[in-house]
């Protein structure tokens, strides 16, 4: 038991999740539809209109065409992180699905491994679904903009990872409010997701480089955009490394809290 | 006959408290053993360590002849559990709970659909295989758990108290099925708080407390071992009653408005005390395990 024990079962947790996905799709389906229409509406057309054009690496670029892929990356931080922490909190202490897993030839590492790929999976279908309607809109230059989805699958990953560990040290399903409010929502705002960073005072600039949305942020405007760049490498490295610290500590720590 | 089961000074303690203190039993293939003992005996720590659920603290354990260290993912393999608490998918319907569960244990699909309907047929749940889990009753529930509990063909079935809150129908009716399984040569564990229950099914069991092994045995030499054939209950005992028992010698318990007298010679006790003491509130009848699991354990309130 001690050790990391994790086979290609993995996929057995994931297609679990899969199957109840397939059964609520029709509902999972409406928000990353609607979110952009409502985002590029608001803040587009409305905001757009007093704001008009910015530079984004050197070139002139419309504020809705700016803030789009910013609200494919806030999809993928919270498609990955609410399903990694309040659904699977509502599987492990509520419906006692890990335990009931745990009776079989699944180990802990097998069953946070799934879940975490779970998580990571709902920001690439929620990435895709966005990408049909921002294209609508003809805001997604391709075909570098297909790249969106293996970074919608490496930042679902990053953020499945930290919302797990969350799961793992959180006393009730209310606690999360604290990891949304002190976390997820200032990351929201200040990972040059609706202003360029540099509009921030040198300090802050500095404190949003550490945030992981802000790299998201920057991976999916350059590829959104099709302005590849070589500092997207290091945004790269950047989520890679979370998630091989983030990952090991979900898994530890959910074995603690389930293995008694 | 060959063990499925053998431990030997089992131990497992939550911080300065001790849950299992230095267990010891074998199962014999075919056998239903039971684990028995008031709340915080320590009876679903063992069976959770049995299942590899929870590690050891020490002791050795070996299932079906196999030393469990480190083999645990084929071991689960031939183990089924029925855990205490409803843990069922209520994401899924009936069916899609026990495809779900058999993918758990990486059985081909073509083996599952057959497995399925067979379990659906032997747990009564044909015709409800599309119901949402959320809507069956408890009884249903808990024969979903046995039928999922039985996907892999077990060597060993796992049972954490199967009929807590049913109503005797479904008591009845799940007892049988487990006769059945017997039949068929099933090695069962079992926890229960329901001393009948236990006197109906276990071939062996153990009363535990506090951790450690009070007495082990078949249940019929269990009960006349320490209770006797027969038990006599006086209740609003006269004065002298308790001075007359002393002086006979006999063996009695006394809970304040109710006297518990334990015989082998019950029937002439009986109609001493009819004619000499008490004419009404007297009551004879067969000693059972509920007496001995009560002598042993004590009455006051655990919890």
């Amino acid at each position: 038991m001690i050790g990391f024990n994790l086979s290609k079962r993995f996929i057995r947790v994931w297609q679990r999740n899969f199957r109840v996905y397939q059964k609520t799709w029709k509902i999972s389906f409406v928000p990353p539809l609607l979110e952009p229409l409502f985002y590029l509406a608001a803040f587009g057309v409305g905001l757009g209109g007093l704001v008009g054009a910015l530079s984004y690496g050197g070139k002139t670029t419309g504020y809705t065409a700016y803030i789009a892929p910013a609200l494919i990356a806030i999809n993928i931080m919270q498609s990955s992180f609410f399903e990694n922490t309040f659904g699977s909190f509502v599987r492990m202490y509520y419906q006692k699905t890990f335990d009931a897993m745990l009776a079989t030839p699944l180990t802990i590492e097998e069953i946070i491994t799934g879940e975490i790929l779970w998580g990571a999976t709902k920001s690439v279908i929620g990435s895709a679904l966005m990408m049909i309607i921002i294209t609508c809109f003809g805001l997604l230059h391709f075909p570098e903009a297909l790249l969106l989805l293996p970074v919608a699958f490496l930042g679902g990953f990053a953020f499945a990872c930290i919302g797990m560990v969350f799961t793992s040290v959180v006393p009730t399903i209310e606690t999360f409010n604290l990891p949304i409010f002190l976390f997820i929502t200032p990351m929201f705002l200040f990972s040059g997701t609706f202003f360029p960073l540099n509009n921030l005072p040198g300090w802050a600039q500095l404190f949003a480089k550490v945030l992981p949305l802000t790299h998201l942020v920057e991976l999916c405007r350059a590829f959104a955009l099709g302005r590849l760049d070589v500092s997207n490498l290091t945004s790269i490295a950047y989520l890679v490394i979370w998630c091989v610290i983030f990952f090991p500590i979900a898994v530890t720590g959910m074995r603690r809290r389930l293995v008694r | 006959m060959s063990a499925i089961i053998e431990v030997e000074n089992l131990r497992k303690s939550y911080g300065s408290d001790i849950a299992v203190d230095g267990i010891s039993f074998t199962v014999q293939a075919g056998e239903c053993f039971g684990l028995l003992g008031p709340n915080g005996a320590g009876k679903t720590t063992i069976i959770r360590m049995i299942y590899g659920f929870t590690p050891r603290e020490s002791g050795r354990l070996s299932l079906f002849g196999t030393d469990c260290d480190g083999a645990w993912r084929s071991l689960k393999a031939k183990i089924g559990v029925c855990q205490q608490e409803d843990n069922l998918d209520p994401d899924l319907t009936v069916r899609q709970n026990l495809e779900t569960f058999a993918a758990y244990f990486d059985l081909p699909s073509n083996l599952v659909n057959d497995r399925v309907m067979a379990l659906l047929q032997f747990t009564a749940l044909e015709g409800r295989e599309h119901a949402n889990v959320m809507e069956l009753s408890g009884g249903l529930k808990r024969r979903l758990v046995l039928a999922r509990a039985l996907l892999n063909e077990p060597q060993l079935l796992i049972l954490d108290e199967p009929t807590s809150g049913l109503d005797p129908q479904s008591r009845h009716q799940l007892w049988s099925r487990l006769d059945d399984l017997k039949q068929r040569g099933l090695t069962t564990l079992l926890t229960t708080h329901y001393m009948d229950e236990a006197q109906r099914l276990c071939d062996r069991l153990i009363i535990m407390d506090h951790g450690k092994i009070l007495v082990e045995g078949k249940p019929l030499d269990l009960i006349r071992d320490h209770v006797g054939k027969s038990v006599i209950e006086v209740i609003a005992p006269c004065s002298d009653l308790r001075m007359a028992l002393k002086e006979k010698g006999v063996v009695f318990e006394d809970v304040g408005q109710r006297l518990i007298i334990y015989s082998n010679d019950g029937e002439n006790l009986y109609r001493d005390l009819l004619s000499e003491h008490c004419r009404e509130g007297c009551m004879l009848r067969p000693a059972t395990l509920e007496d001995v699991f009560l002598r042993l354990t004590g009455r006051e309130l655990r919890e």
